[in-house]
Protein backbone atom coordinates (compact mmCIF):
# COMPACT_ATOMS: atom_id res chain seq x y z
CA UNK A 1 0.00 0.00 0.00
CA UNK A 2 2.73 2.30 0.81
CA UNK A 3 4.83 1.09 -1.79
CA UNK A 4 2.16 2.22 -4.49
CA UNK A 5 1.36 5.26 -2.33
CA UNK A 6 5.40 6.29 -2.74
CA UNK A 7 5.20 6.27 -7.02
CA UNK A 8 4.89 9.84 -8.10
CA UNK A 9 2.06 9.24 -10.49
CA UNK A 10 0.03 7.06 -8.62
CA UNK A 11 -0.12 9.88 -5.91
CA UNK A 12 -0.65 12.32 -8.37
CA UNK A 13 -3.75 10.48 -10.09
CA UNK A 14 -5.06 9.62 -6.93
CA UNK A 15 -4.73 13.58 -5.94
CA UNK A 16 -6.03 14.66 -8.80
CA UNK A 17 -9.41 12.52 -8.73
CA UNK A 18 -9.75 13.48 -5.15
CA UNK A 19 -10.07 16.96 -5.79
CA UNK A 20 -12.43 16.26 -8.61
CA UNK A 21 -14.77 14.57 -7.01
CA UNK A 22 -14.34 16.46 -3.89
CA UNK A 23 -14.13 19.88 -4.74
CA UNK A 24 -17.98 19.94 -7.05
CA UNK A 25 -19.66 17.27 -4.42
CA UNK A 26 -18.74 20.42 -1.96
CA UNK A 27 -19.55 23.13 -4.01
CA UNK A 28 -23.09 20.86 -4.66
CA UNK A 29 -23.74 21.03 -0.25
CA UNK A 30 -23.27 24.66 -0.62
CA UNK A 31 -25.72 25.18 -3.46
CA UNK A 32 -28.15 23.49 -1.09
CA UNK A 33 -26.71 25.01 2.14
CA UNK A 34 -27.23 28.51 0.32
CA UNK A 35 -30.98 27.33 -1.03
CA UNK A 36 -32.52 26.53 2.23
CA UNK A 37 -30.35 29.21 4.39
CA UNK A 38 -31.64 31.57 2.20
CA UNK A 39 -34.95 30.56 2.17
CA UNK A 40 -34.90 30.30 6.30
CA UNK A 41 -33.66 34.01 6.08
CA UNK A 42 -36.91 34.78 4.24
CA UNK A 43 -39.07 32.83 6.02
CA UNK A 44 -40.16 30.22 3.51
CA UNK A 45 -38.95 26.37 3.62
CA UNK A 46 -37.05 26.00 -0.04
CA UNK A 47 -36.77 23.19 -1.41
CA UNK A 48 -38.68 20.23 -0.11
CA UNK A 49 -39.86 17.54 -2.47
CA UNK A 50 -36.20 16.58 -4.25
CA UNK A 51 -35.11 13.40 -3.11
CA UNK A 52 -37.49 13.03 -0.43
CA UNK A 53 -36.12 14.55 2.55
CA UNK A 54 -35.73 18.32 2.92
CA UNK A 55 -35.23 18.63 -1.01
CA UNK A 56 -31.91 16.94 -0.27
CA UNK A 57 -31.39 16.54 -4.57
CA UNK A 58 -32.52 19.52 -5.54
CA UNK A 59 -28.83 20.81 -6.62
CA UNK A 60 -28.45 17.68 -7.84
CA UNK A 61 -31.89 17.87 -10.37
CA UNK A 62 -30.94 21.69 -10.92
CA UNK A 63 -27.51 20.02 -12.52
CA UNK A 64 -29.22 17.64 -14.20
CA UNK A 65 -31.76 20.12 -15.67
CA UNK A 66 -28.53 22.24 -16.49
CA UNK A 67 -27.10 19.49 -18.77
CA UNK A 68 -30.33 18.89 -20.87
CA UNK A 69 -30.51 22.17 -21.80
CA UNK A 70 -28.98 23.40 -25.11
CA UNK A 71 -25.51 24.72 -25.22
CA UNK A 72 -26.52 28.23 -27.20
CA UNK A 73 -23.85 30.48 -28.71
CA UNK A 74 -25.22 33.96 -29.63
CA UNK A 75 -24.80 34.44 -33.30
CA UNK A 76 -22.35 37.66 -33.00
CA UNK A 77 -20.50 35.75 -30.49
CA UNK A 78 -16.75 35.23 -30.84
CA UNK A 79 -17.33 31.28 -30.27
CA UNK A 80 -13.92 30.06 -29.29
CA UNK A 81 -13.32 32.56 -26.79
CA UNK A 82 -16.97 32.33 -25.79
CA UNK A 83 -16.95 28.72 -25.13
CA UNK A 84 -13.08 29.03 -23.37
CA UNK A 85 -14.29 31.22 -20.97
CA UNK A 86 -16.14 28.93 -18.54
CA UNK A 87 -13.51 26.43 -18.19
CA UNK A 88 -11.01 29.19 -17.80
CA UNK A 89 -12.96 30.47 -14.72
CA UNK A 90 -13.52 26.92 -13.23
CA UNK A 91 -10.04 25.48 -13.68
CA UNK A 92 -8.69 28.70 -11.96
CA UNK A 93 -10.48 28.11 -8.70
CA UNK A 94 -9.81 24.56 -8.46
CA UNK A 95 -6.09 24.97 -9.57
CA UNK A 96 -6.26 26.68 -6.17
CA UNK A 97 -6.62 23.45 -4.06
CA UNK A 98 -3.32 22.52 -5.12
CA UNK A 99 -1.49 23.69 -1.74
CA UNK A 100 -4.54 24.02 0.16
CA UNK A 101 -3.79 21.81 3.29
CA UNK A 102 -6.25 19.30 4.47
CA UNK A 103 -4.56 17.49 7.00
CA UNK A 104 -0.25 17.22 7.60
CA UNK A 105 0.18 15.27 4.63
CA UNK A 106 -3.04 15.68 2.65
CA UNK A 107 -1.95 18.25 0.47
CA UNK A 108 -1.82 18.20 -3.60
CA UNK A 109 1.76 19.92 -3.02
CA UNK A 110 2.90 22.16 -0.21
CA UNK A 111 4.67 25.12 -2.53
CA UNK A 112 6.99 27.23 -0.56
CA UNK A 113 5.27 29.77 -2.13
CA UNK A 114 1.95 28.79 -1.53
CA UNK A 115 0.21 32.06 -0.81
CA UNK A 116 1.31 33.57 -3.86
CA UNK A 117 0.25 30.98 -6.02
CA UNK A 118 -3.32 30.69 -4.67
CA UNK A 119 -3.99 34.34 -4.97
CA UNK A 120 -2.01 34.33 -8.65
CA UNK A 121 -4.00 31.41 -9.57
CA UNK A 122 -7.51 32.91 -8.08
CA UNK A 123 -6.60 36.05 -9.78
CA UNK A 124 -6.72 33.84 -13.52
CA UNK A 125 -10.43 33.96 -13.38
CA UNK A 126 -10.78 37.47 -14.13
CA UNK A 127 -9.60 36.75 -17.68
CA UNK A 128 -12.27 34.05 -18.27
CA UNK A 129 -15.47 36.71 -16.62
CA UNK A 130 -13.53 39.68 -18.83
CA UNK A 131 -13.40 36.90 -21.90
CA UNK A 132 -16.96 36.04 -21.34
CA UNK A 133 -17.94 39.48 -20.62
CA UNK A 134 -16.11 40.33 -24.06
CA UNK A 135 -17.49 37.33 -26.36
CA UNK A 136 -20.54 37.34 -25.77
CA UNK A 137 -21.56 40.54 -28.11
CA UNK A 138 -24.14 40.99 -25.52
CA UNK A 139 -24.26 44.99 -23.69
CA UNK A 140 -25.68 43.41 -20.51
CA UNK A 141 -22.41 40.85 -20.93
CA UNK A 142 -19.66 43.42 -21.68
CA UNK A 143 -21.08 46.22 -18.51
CA UNK A 144 -21.24 43.16 -16.51
CA UNK A 145 -17.71 41.60 -17.74
CA UNK A 146 -15.87 45.39 -17.21
CA UNK A 147 -17.46 46.12 -13.89
CA UNK A 148 -16.09 42.68 -13.05
CA UNK A 149 -12.53 43.64 -14.05
CA UNK A 150 -12.70 46.88 -12.41
CA UNK A 151 -13.89 44.73 -9.51
CA UNK A 152 -11.87 42.27 -9.28
CA UNK A 153 -9.10 44.18 -9.82
CA UNK A 154 -9.32 46.59 -6.99
CA UNK A 155 -9.96 44.23 -4.24
CA UNK A 156 -6.92 42.15 -5.46
CA UNK A 157 -4.70 44.60 -3.53
CA UNK A 158 -6.94 44.86 -0.27
CA UNK A 159 -6.78 40.89 -0.79
CA UNK A 160 -3.34 40.68 -0.96
CA UNK A 161 -2.23 43.48 1.48
CA UNK A 162 -4.41 41.54 4.09
CA UNK A 163 -2.79 38.02 3.40
CA UNK A 164 0.99 40.05 4.03
CA UNK A 165 0.24 40.49 7.35
CA UNK A 166 0.09 36.96 7.95
CA UNK A 167 2.88 36.31 6.28
CA UNK A 168 4.96 38.63 8.00
CA UNK A 169 3.75 36.81 11.56
CA UNK A 170 4.30 33.61 10.13
CA UNK A 171 7.16 34.13 8.80
CA UNK A 172 6.89 31.83 5.57
CA UNK A 173 4.24 31.61 2.40
CA UNK A 174 3.82 27.98 2.35
CA UNK A 175 0.23 26.99 3.87
CA UNK A 176 1.17 24.58 5.71
CA UNK A 177 4.03 25.92 7.72
CA UNK A 178 1.30 28.45 8.31
CA UNK A 179 -0.85 26.22 9.66
CA UNK A 180 2.72 24.69 11.62
CA UNK A 181 3.49 28.45 13.00
CA UNK A 182 -0.28 28.87 14.36
CA UNK A 183 -0.26 25.53 16.14
CA UNK A 184 3.28 26.65 17.68
CA UNK A 185 2.70 28.03 21.45
CA UNK A 186 2.47 31.83 21.39
CA UNK A 187 3.95 31.07 25.12
CA UNK A 188 4.46 28.69 27.60
CA UNK A 189 3.70 28.65 31.38
CA UNK A 190 5.54 25.09 32.61
CA UNK A 191 3.42 22.17 30.48
CA UNK A 192 0.98 25.13 29.90
CA UNK A 193 0.84 26.34 26.27
CA UNK A 194 -1.72 28.90 24.90
CA UNK A 195 -1.65 28.52 20.84
CA UNK A 196 -3.86 31.13 18.90
CA UNK A 197 -5.20 31.01 15.40
CA UNK A 198 -3.78 34.69 13.58
CA UNK A 199 -7.51 36.15 14.32
CA UNK A 200 -6.42 35.92 17.51
CA UNK A 201 -3.19 36.91 17.60
CA UNK A 202 -3.80 40.84 16.18
CA UNK A 203 -4.72 40.19 12.96
CA UNK A 204 -8.19 40.80 13.20
CA UNK A 205 -8.11 43.97 10.67
CA UNK A 206 -6.32 41.75 8.32
CA UNK A 207 -9.02 38.67 8.68
CA UNK A 208 -11.95 41.60 8.38
CA UNK A 209 -10.55 43.01 5.05
CA UNK A 210 -9.67 39.47 3.58
CA UNK A 211 -13.12 38.47 4.14
CA UNK A 212 -14.53 41.94 2.38
CA UNK A 213 -12.27 41.55 -0.28
CA UNK A 214 -12.56 37.70 -0.96
CA UNK A 215 -17.10 38.62 -1.29
CA UNK A 216 -15.87 40.84 -3.52
CA UNK A 217 -13.74 38.40 -5.60
CA UNK A 218 -16.47 35.82 -6.00
CA UNK A 219 -19.03 38.44 -6.57
CA UNK A 220 -21.06 37.71 -4.15
CA UNK A 221 -23.58 40.69 -2.58
CA UNK A 222 -23.07 43.35 -1.62
CA UNK A 223 -20.49 42.97 -3.95
CA UNK A 224 -22.64 41.27 -7.00
CA UNK A 225 -22.65 44.13 -9.68
CA UNK A 226 -21.11 42.63 -12.32
CA UNK A 227 -23.72 40.23 -11.99
CA UNK A 228 -26.52 42.04 -10.88
CA UNK A 229 -29.93 40.97 -11.69
CA UNK A 230 -32.05 43.81 -11.05
CA UNK A 231 -29.72 45.86 -13.74
CA UNK A 232 -27.56 44.09 -15.97
CA UNK A 233 -30.01 40.69 -16.51
CA UNK A 234 -27.11 38.30 -15.16
CA UNK A 235 -23.80 40.26 -16.24
CA UNK A 236 -21.64 38.47 -18.13
CA UNK A 237 -23.41 35.05 -17.55
CA UNK A 238 -26.74 36.45 -19.62
CA UNK A 239 -25.62 34.76 -22.58
CA UNK A 240 -24.96 31.05 -21.32
CA UNK A 241 -26.82 28.24 -20.65
CA UNK A 242 -26.72 24.84 -20.22
CA UNK A 243 -23.43 22.96 -19.36
CA UNK A 244 -21.45 26.33 -19.64
CA UNK A 245 -23.44 28.02 -16.98
CA UNK A 246 -23.06 25.36 -14.69
CA UNK A 247 -19.37 25.76 -14.99
CA UNK A 248 -20.05 29.25 -13.70
CA UNK A 249 -22.19 28.43 -11.16
CA UNK A 250 -19.90 25.52 -9.85
CA UNK A 251 -17.01 27.88 -10.24
CA UNK A 252 -18.93 30.28 -7.37
CA UNK A 253 -19.75 27.81 -5.25
CA UNK A 254 -16.23 25.81 -5.70
CA UNK A 255 -14.71 29.32 -5.41
CA UNK A 256 -16.03 30.04 -1.76
CA UNK A 257 -14.85 27.27 -1.17
CA UNK A 258 -11.22 27.84 -1.64
CA UNK A 259 -11.26 31.22 -0.80
CA UNK A 260 -12.97 30.01 2.70
CA UNK A 261 -10.42 27.17 2.82
CA UNK A 262 -7.63 29.99 2.47
CA UNK A 263 -9.15 32.31 4.73
CA UNK A 264 -9.17 29.76 7.18
CA UNK A 265 -6.01 28.38 6.90
CA UNK A 266 -4.06 31.58 7.02
CA UNK A 267 -6.42 33.24 10.20
CA UNK A 268 -7.90 30.55 11.50
CA UNK A 269 -5.66 28.12 12.34
CA UNK A 270 -6.50 25.39 9.39
CA UNK A 271 -6.41 21.75 9.98
CA UNK A 272 -5.54 22.26 13.34
CA UNK A 273 -7.47 22.25 16.48
CA UNK A 274 -5.64 22.92 20.13
CA UNK A 275 -5.51 19.98 22.34
CA UNK A 276 -5.36 17.29 19.46
CA UNK A 277 -2.22 15.35 18.99
CA UNK A 278 -0.90 15.08 15.59
CA UNK A 279 -1.70 11.52 14.95
CA UNK A 280 -5.24 12.51 15.38
CA UNK A 281 -5.15 15.36 12.76
CA UNK A 282 -3.66 13.12 10.50
CA UNK A 283 -7.90 11.74 10.40
CA UNK A 284 -9.44 14.87 11.85
CA UNK A 285 -7.90 17.25 10.20
CA UNK A 286 -9.80 17.66 6.97
CA UNK A 287 -12.96 17.15 8.71
CA UNK A 288 -11.74 20.35 11.37
CA UNK A 289 -11.11 22.26 8.39
CA UNK A 290 -14.73 21.92 6.65
CA UNK A 291 -15.99 22.62 9.72
CA UNK A 292 -14.13 26.50 9.75
CA UNK A 293 -15.05 26.43 5.87
CA UNK A 294 -18.38 25.72 6.72
CA UNK A 295 -18.06 28.54 9.19
CA UNK A 296 -16.87 31.21 6.92
CA UNK A 297 -19.23 29.84 4.41
CA UNK A 298 -22.35 30.37 6.33
CA UNK A 299 -20.92 33.92 7.19
CA UNK A 300 -20.93 34.52 3.46
CA UNK A 301 -24.14 33.47 2.94
CA UNK A 302 -25.41 35.17 5.87
CA UNK A 303 -24.13 38.30 4.46
CA UNK A 304 -25.71 38.07 0.37
CA UNK A 305 -29.57 37.43 2.14
CA UNK A 306 -28.71 40.32 4.44
CA UNK A 307 -26.84 43.31 2.72
CA UNK A 308 -28.15 45.58 -0.62
CA UNK A 309 -25.62 45.95 -3.28
CA UNK A 310 -23.66 48.82 -2.97
CA UNK A 311 -23.23 51.16 -6.00
CA UNK A 312 -19.86 51.20 -8.25
CA UNK A 313 -18.31 53.96 -6.87
CA UNK A 314 -19.39 53.17 -3.45
CA UNK A 315 -17.34 49.86 -3.93
CA UNK A 316 -14.14 51.67 -5.54
CA UNK A 317 -14.59 54.49 -2.39
CA UNK A 318 -14.43 51.45 0.06
CA UNK A 319 -11.43 49.37 -1.99
CA UNK A 320 -9.24 52.33 -2.20
CA UNK A 321 -9.89 54.58 -0.19
CA UNK A 322 -10.67 52.69 3.29
CA UNK A 323 -9.69 48.82 2.68
CA UNK A 324 -6.51 49.62 1.17
CA UNK A 325 -5.28 52.31 3.76
CA UNK A 326 -6.00 49.85 6.10
CA UNK A 327 -3.94 47.26 5.41
CA UNK A 328 -1.13 49.00 4.73
CA UNK A 329 -1.65 50.10 8.59
CA UNK A 330 -2.14 46.75 9.52
CA UNK A 331 1.11 45.57 7.36
CA UNK A 332 3.12 48.05 9.05
CA UNK A 333 1.73 47.47 12.66
CA UNK A 334 2.39 44.05 12.62
CA UNK A 335 5.92 44.20 11.02
CA UNK A 336 6.56 46.56 13.95
CA UNK A 337 5.12 44.04 16.28
CA UNK A 338 7.33 41.49 14.65
CA UNK A 339 10.49 43.33 15.25
CA UNK A 340 9.90 45.03 19.18
CA UNK A 341 8.02 41.62 20.79
CA UNK B 1 -28.92 60.92 24.21
CA UNK B 2 -28.42 57.18 21.81
CA UNK B 3 -25.03 57.30 20.86
CA UNK B 4 -24.80 56.00 17.67
CA UNK B 5 -22.46 53.80 16.12
CA UNK B 6 -20.85 53.43 12.74
CA UNK B 7 -22.23 50.15 10.72
CA UNK B 8 -24.20 49.69 13.63
CA UNK B 9 -26.97 49.01 10.97
CA UNK B 10 -25.23 46.78 9.54
CA UNK B 11 -25.06 44.65 12.78
CA UNK B 12 -28.79 44.92 13.29
CA UNK B 13 -29.86 43.49 9.62
CA UNK B 14 -27.61 40.34 10.17
CA UNK B 15 -29.30 39.94 13.69
CA UNK B 16 -32.75 40.53 11.78
CA UNK B 17 -31.34 37.47 9.27
CA UNK B 18 -30.64 35.25 12.22
CA UNK B 19 -33.15 35.78 14.04
CA UNK B 20 -35.65 35.03 11.01
CA UNK B 21 -33.69 31.78 10.41
CA UNK B 22 -34.26 30.46 13.64
CA UNK B 23 -37.79 31.13 13.35
CA UNK B 24 -40.47 28.75 12.01
CA UNK B 25 -41.23 29.54 8.15
CA UNK B 26 -44.47 31.29 7.95
CA UNK B 27 -45.25 29.72 4.88
CA UNK B 28 -46.40 25.84 4.56
CA UNK B 29 -45.71 22.99 2.37
CA UNK B 30 -48.94 23.03 -0.04
CA UNK B 31 -49.76 19.69 -1.18
CA UNK B 32 -49.32 18.25 2.19
CA UNK B 33 -50.30 20.94 4.71
CA UNK B 34 -53.04 22.82 4.10
CA UNK B 35 -54.00 26.37 5.02
CA UNK B 36 -57.21 26.76 6.78
CA UNK B 37 -58.94 29.46 5.53
CA UNK B 38 -60.73 31.93 7.29
CA UNK B 39 -65.00 31.17 6.84
CA UNK B 40 -65.53 34.50 4.69
CA UNK B 41 -62.57 33.57 2.21
CA UNK B 42 -63.37 34.18 -1.69
CA UNK B 43 -62.81 31.00 -3.08
CA UNK B 44 -65.69 30.15 -5.76
CA UNK B 45 -69.42 31.29 -6.30
CA UNK B 46 -71.22 28.78 -5.16
CA UNK B 47 -75.46 28.79 -7.02
CA UNK B 48 -78.49 27.70 -5.79
CA UNK B 49 -80.78 26.77 -8.15
CA UNK B 50 -83.83 26.77 -6.52
CA UNK B 51 -83.59 30.40 -5.21
CA UNK B 52 -82.45 31.75 -8.89
CA UNK B 53 -85.15 33.74 -10.95
CA UNK B 54 -82.89 34.54 -13.76
CA UNK B 55 -83.49 37.89 -13.63
CA UNK B 56 -80.16 38.77 -14.85
CA UNK B 57 -78.94 41.38 -12.09
CA UNK B 58 -75.51 39.68 -11.20
CA UNK B 59 -74.73 39.15 -15.37
CA UNK B 60 -75.28 42.99 -15.66
CA UNK B 61 -73.56 44.04 -12.90
CA UNK B 62 -70.65 41.76 -13.36
CA UNK B 63 -67.80 44.24 -14.30
CA UNK B 64 -65.84 41.35 -16.43
CA UNK B 65 -69.09 40.13 -17.77
CA UNK B 66 -67.90 36.37 -16.96
CA UNK B 67 -71.76 35.56 -15.87
CA UNK B 68 -73.28 33.92 -18.95
CA UNK B 69 -77.10 33.11 -18.11
CA UNK B 70 -80.06 31.74 -20.53
CA UNK B 71 -83.33 30.52 -19.45
CA UNK B 72 -87.04 30.43 -20.39
CA UNK B 73 -90.85 30.92 -19.20
CA UNK B 74 -92.90 27.97 -18.84
CA UNK B 75 -96.35 27.85 -18.09
CA UNK B 76 -97.82 26.83 -14.86
CA UNK B 77 -101.03 24.93 -14.89
CA UNK B 78 -103.55 27.15 -12.98
CA UNK B 79 -103.53 26.90 -8.98
CA UNK B 80 -107.03 26.72 -8.73
CA UNK B 81 -109.45 25.22 -11.27
CA UNK B 82 -110.51 27.48 -13.97
CA UNK B 83 -107.77 30.30 -13.07
CA UNK B 84 -105.25 31.53 -15.49
CA UNK B 85 -101.83 29.66 -16.08
CA UNK B 86 -98.71 31.72 -14.68
CA UNK B 87 -95.56 31.65 -15.70
CA UNK B 88 -92.24 30.45 -14.40
CA UNK B 89 -88.63 31.59 -15.75
CA UNK B 90 -86.46 28.24 -15.56
CA UNK B 91 -82.80 28.56 -15.75
CA UNK B 92 -81.47 26.70 -18.82
CA UNK B 93 -78.16 27.65 -18.23
CA UNK B 94 -75.76 29.82 -15.72
CA UNK B 95 -72.06 29.94 -15.94
CA UNK B 96 -69.43 31.67 -14.37
CA UNK B 97 -66.03 31.55 -16.56
CA UNK B 98 -63.36 32.30 -13.55
CA UNK B 99 -60.65 32.74 -16.17
CA UNK B 100 -62.01 36.28 -16.40
CA UNK B 101 -63.67 36.61 -12.78
CA UNK B 102 -61.76 38.58 -10.60
CA UNK B 103 -63.86 37.82 -7.19
CA UNK B 104 -65.36 41.46 -6.91
CA UNK B 105 -68.43 39.90 -5.06
CA UNK B 106 -70.59 42.26 -6.80
CA UNK B 107 -72.70 39.17 -8.35
CA UNK B 108 -73.40 38.20 -4.37
CA UNK B 109 -74.16 41.30 -3.02
CA UNK B 110 -76.30 42.01 -5.35
CA UNK B 111 -78.43 39.00 -5.84
CA UNK B 112 -81.88 39.82 -4.82
CA UNK B 113 -83.01 36.19 -3.64
CA UNK B 114 -79.54 35.19 -2.24
CA UNK B 115 -79.12 32.41 -4.95
CA UNK B 116 -75.20 33.14 -4.70
CA UNK B 117 -72.30 32.54 -2.27
CA UNK B 118 -69.28 32.70 -1.58
CA UNK B 119 -67.56 29.27 -0.82
CA UNK B 120 -63.67 29.10 0.59
CA UNK B 121 -62.64 26.53 -1.35
CA UNK B 122 -59.86 27.25 -3.93
CA UNK B 123 -58.02 24.26 -5.15
CA UNK B 124 -60.27 24.41 -8.51
CA UNK B 125 -57.03 24.95 -11.38
CA UNK B 126 -57.10 23.08 -14.22
CA UNK B 127 -54.79 22.72 -17.17
CA UNK B 128 -57.08 24.40 -19.87
CA UNK B 129 -58.38 27.21 -19.50
CA UNK B 130 -61.53 26.33 -20.97
CA UNK B 131 -62.33 23.88 -18.04
CA UNK B 132 -62.10 27.18 -16.17
CA UNK B 133 -65.80 27.86 -17.14
CA UNK B 134 -67.48 26.33 -14.32
CA UNK B 135 -71.56 25.31 -15.52
CA UNK B 136 -74.85 25.22 -13.73
CA UNK B 137 -74.38 21.58 -11.77
CA UNK B 138 -70.55 22.19 -10.72
CA UNK B 139 -71.70 25.85 -9.31
CA UNK B 140 -74.47 23.64 -7.26
CA UNK B 141 -71.97 21.70 -6.41
CA UNK B 142 -69.80 24.08 -4.36
CA UNK B 143 -73.07 24.91 -2.53
CA UNK B 144 -72.03 21.76 -0.58
CA UNK B 145 -68.95 23.63 0.48
CA UNK B 146 -70.43 27.28 2.02
CA UNK B 147 -70.17 27.31 5.72
CA UNK B 148 -73.23 28.06 7.49
CA UNK B 149 -73.35 31.67 8.38
CA UNK B 150 -72.36 32.76 11.81
CA UNK B 151 -75.29 33.70 14.10
CA UNK B 152 -76.68 37.24 14.15
CA UNK B 153 -75.03 38.87 17.18
CA UNK B 154 -78.54 38.86 19.66
CA UNK B 155 -78.91 41.95 22.07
Amino acid sequence: MSALLDNFWILLVLKVVLIAAVVPGVALVFIFAELKISAHMQSRIGPYFAGGRWGWAQPLADGLKFMQKEDLVPADADTPVFKFAPMVVLMSTIAVFVIVPFSPRLIVRDLDLGVFYALAVGSFGTIGVLMAGWSSANKYSLMGGLRAGAQLIAYELPLVLAVVGVVIQAGTMSLNGIVAAQAAPVFEIGDFAVRLPYLLQGQVIGFAIFFIAMLAELNRTPFDMPIAESELVMGYLTEYSGLRFTMFFLAEYAGMFSMSAIAATLFLGGWYLPGLSLDVLEFAGPLILMGKVSLLVFLIIWFRWTFPRLREDQLQRLAWKWLIPLALLNIVGTAVAKVVL
Amino acid sequence: MAIKFPGIGLAKGLWLTLRTLMKRPITINYPKEKEIVVPRARGVIALDVEACTVCMLCARECPDWCIYIEGHKEMQPPAKEGGRPRSRATLDRFDIDYALCMYCGICVEVCPFDALFWSPEYEYSEGSISNLLHDKARLTDWMKTVPTPPQLESK
